[in-house]
């Protein structure tokens, strides 16, 4: 149990915390946990570096990248969405993902509406004997539901109501987020039993929402004149902004999901800073190899594409390991933007599945390759690449499945109440306008 | 009178003003503007999509003077705003019928 929390992300947290808050007639009592005020104070702080990456820094990062007349419209959706799950999750996610009982695919209702939860109850961190609040707890792992569903958000842009852009939030967040965030985090869950790596969401948040991002353009269908009309970022200044934010706020993001103050979180925080640094420069040198300029946007979407990557890694690789696995998925995410996003014809606005989707695959299997001591990584000297790897890959696609199949439902739920799509003269006039009756830019 | 339009390359505006007061010209008209000659244009590249824009931006001033000076507003214009390469633009002289200085009234040589 113990060696399985070390690997995974916060799961096993909540799942101590059960066994600690056991009624009297369990056999045996397991130790009180202490509150740890160091561990605390990070973890205060790591939620709220989360929270930035979502309003102001994604935001800005996918705002800057639409046309100006949907610079407002992007940035709605983000907020309100992020808002939207952090409601549902102290309602009904909590339970769903990290309640109590369950079996390997939800947790149970016990924690509906946070029943039972006070601020003297404890969750576990992976020291023995150690926790944090289980309010801290609950908040740090809200963060995570409420990018992950505005990251899906990026290839829907322009052209979703906002209505749907709601109602889809709701429904995708039910079926989709909290199953897989249990599956995954928490100890009854079906990866987490399985030995799955993933220390800070590579598959529960972006393979998760970079495929959802996919099935939901695809039927969503392409932005009025896409490819051929000239459909550019209308201010990287704010894209650059919103990457830089990112990039601060995925140290609580990485370094938070070790629970404590302490050398995972340590490891976590290096390769956050080293995978991302070479996932920023190696964007721009496969530029250049293919005959471009080194570009601004190169910049940042390397930076995005190093962080995703290396967010399963987090803790889970040594530094010359997520300097590598950075490097490799800033260079397959290249590729997969400027050639099969082309070839394949559909419109991933913002390439929410190109950087988040493609990134989150290459980290999480990846994974399975830097974890190794021989490599440089925290495992066990007997380690197993192969068998890691088989385990990592079913993981992979039993999430891409799960993720395709919820968004299809989602979609068409949002369809049939909301209608999906603004009219051709909304999408035209802008969404700002059409959708909130402001504009970003008064001159 | 002659209306001198000279449409050049941007960074080069410092240049020509300089050149164009040597001269002893008074007073111009400045303007950003696109547009394209021999130069088609250029291409931006977004996360690999290519755009090529066939409108390059300009900068254009508008000169009016003496008609006795205008061969030599011409020639600043022409030696200052000169690279050598393509999109170097384009000089326009007219004639101008009337001028007018608002606040005082005079009129043609004396209101430029």
């Amino acid at each position: 149990m113990m060696r399985l929390s070390k690997l995974a992300g916060g799961g096993a947290a909540i799942a101590l915390t059960a066994l600690s808050a056991a009624p009297a007639w369990a056999q045996a009592p397991a130790p009180a946990l202490v509150v740890n005020k160091g561990d605390t104070a990070w973890m205060l702080v790591s939620t709220v570096l989360v929270t930035m990456m979502i309003v102001p820094g994604l935001a800005l990062f996918y705002g800057g990248l639409t046309r100006a007349k949907n610079m407002l419209s992007t940035m709605t959706q983000i907020g309100a969405v992020a808002c939207l799950a952090m409601l549902i999750w102290v309602m009904y996610g909590y339970t769903m993902a990290f309640g109590d009982g369950g079996n390997d695919i939800i947790s149970g209702f016990g924690k509906a509406f946070l029943a039972g939860i006070t601020p003297d109850s404890v969750a576990a961190t992976f020291t023995a004997g150690v926790g944090i609040p289980e309010y801290v707890f609950v908040c740090f792992q809200m963060t995570f539901a409420a990018i992950t569903i505005a990251l899906v958000l990026g290839s829907v842009v322009e052209r979703m109501k906002f209505s749907a852009v709601m109602v889809f939030g709701a429904v995708w967040l039910t079926i989709v987020y909290f199953p897989i965030a249990h599956m995954v985090w928490a100890s009854g869950g079906l990866f987490f039993k399985m030995g799955a790596l993933d220390f800070a969401g590579g598959t529960v948040v972006h393979i998760n929402a970079g495929v959802s991002a996919l099935v939901a353009s695809l039927i969503l269908g392409k932005r009025l004149g896409y490819p051929t009309e000239r459909i550019v970022p209308h201010s990287l200044t704010l894209t650059g902004v919103g990457t830089g934010l990112l990039w601060v706020g995925w140290f609580g993001f990485n370094a938070g999901s070790a629970l404590e103050a302490n050398g995972s979180a340590a490891l976590a925080m290096i390769n956050t800073f080293v995978a991302t640094a070479a996932g920023g420069l190696f964007w721009m040198l496969a530029e250049r190899l293919n005959g471009h300029k080194g570009s601004a946007l190169g910049f940042c979407s390397g930076i995005i594409a190093g962080l995703v990557a290396v967010t399963p890694a987090a803790g889970n690789s040594g530094p010359f390991g997520a300097i590598v696995l950075g490097a490799v998925a800033s260079i397959i995410c290249f590729y997969a933007v400027s050639v099969l996003k082309p070839k394949l014809g559909y419109d991933d606005a913002l390439d929410a599945f190109g950087v988040h989707g493609v990134g989150g695959i290459v980290g999480a299997i990846g994974t399975a390759i830097v974890y190794a001591p021989s490599l440089g990584g925290p495992g066990k000297p007997d380690y197993a690449i192969g068998h890691q790897l088989t385990t990592q890959l079913i993981a992979v696609v039993t999430t891409i499945i799960w993720a395709a199949i919820g968004t299809v439902i989602a979609t068409f739920i949002a369809k049939a109440v909301t209608g999906l799509r603004v009219s051709a003269d909304v999408e035209r006039e802008g969404l700002d306008l059409g959708e909130h009756g402001e504009r970003a830019y008064n001159s | 009178m002659k209306l001198v339009i000279a449409i050049i390359k941007p960074f080069k505006l410092d240049e020509v003003r300089e050149a164009l007061t040597t001269v002893g010209v008074a007073g111009m008209t400045v303007s950003e503007v696109k547009g394209f000659g021999r130069q088609k244009g250029q291409t931006e590249i977004y996360r690999g999509a290519e755009y090529s824009t066939n409108m390059v931006p300009k900068i254009k001033i508008e000169v009016v003077c003496a008609s006795d000076v205008a061969d030599r507003v011409v020639e600043a214009v022409q030696a200052a705003a000169n690279t050598g390469a393509i999109g170097d633009g384009k000089i326009f002289v007219l004639d101008v019928g009337q001028a007018v200085r608002i606040r005082t009234g005079e009129t043609d040589d004396t209101a430029l």
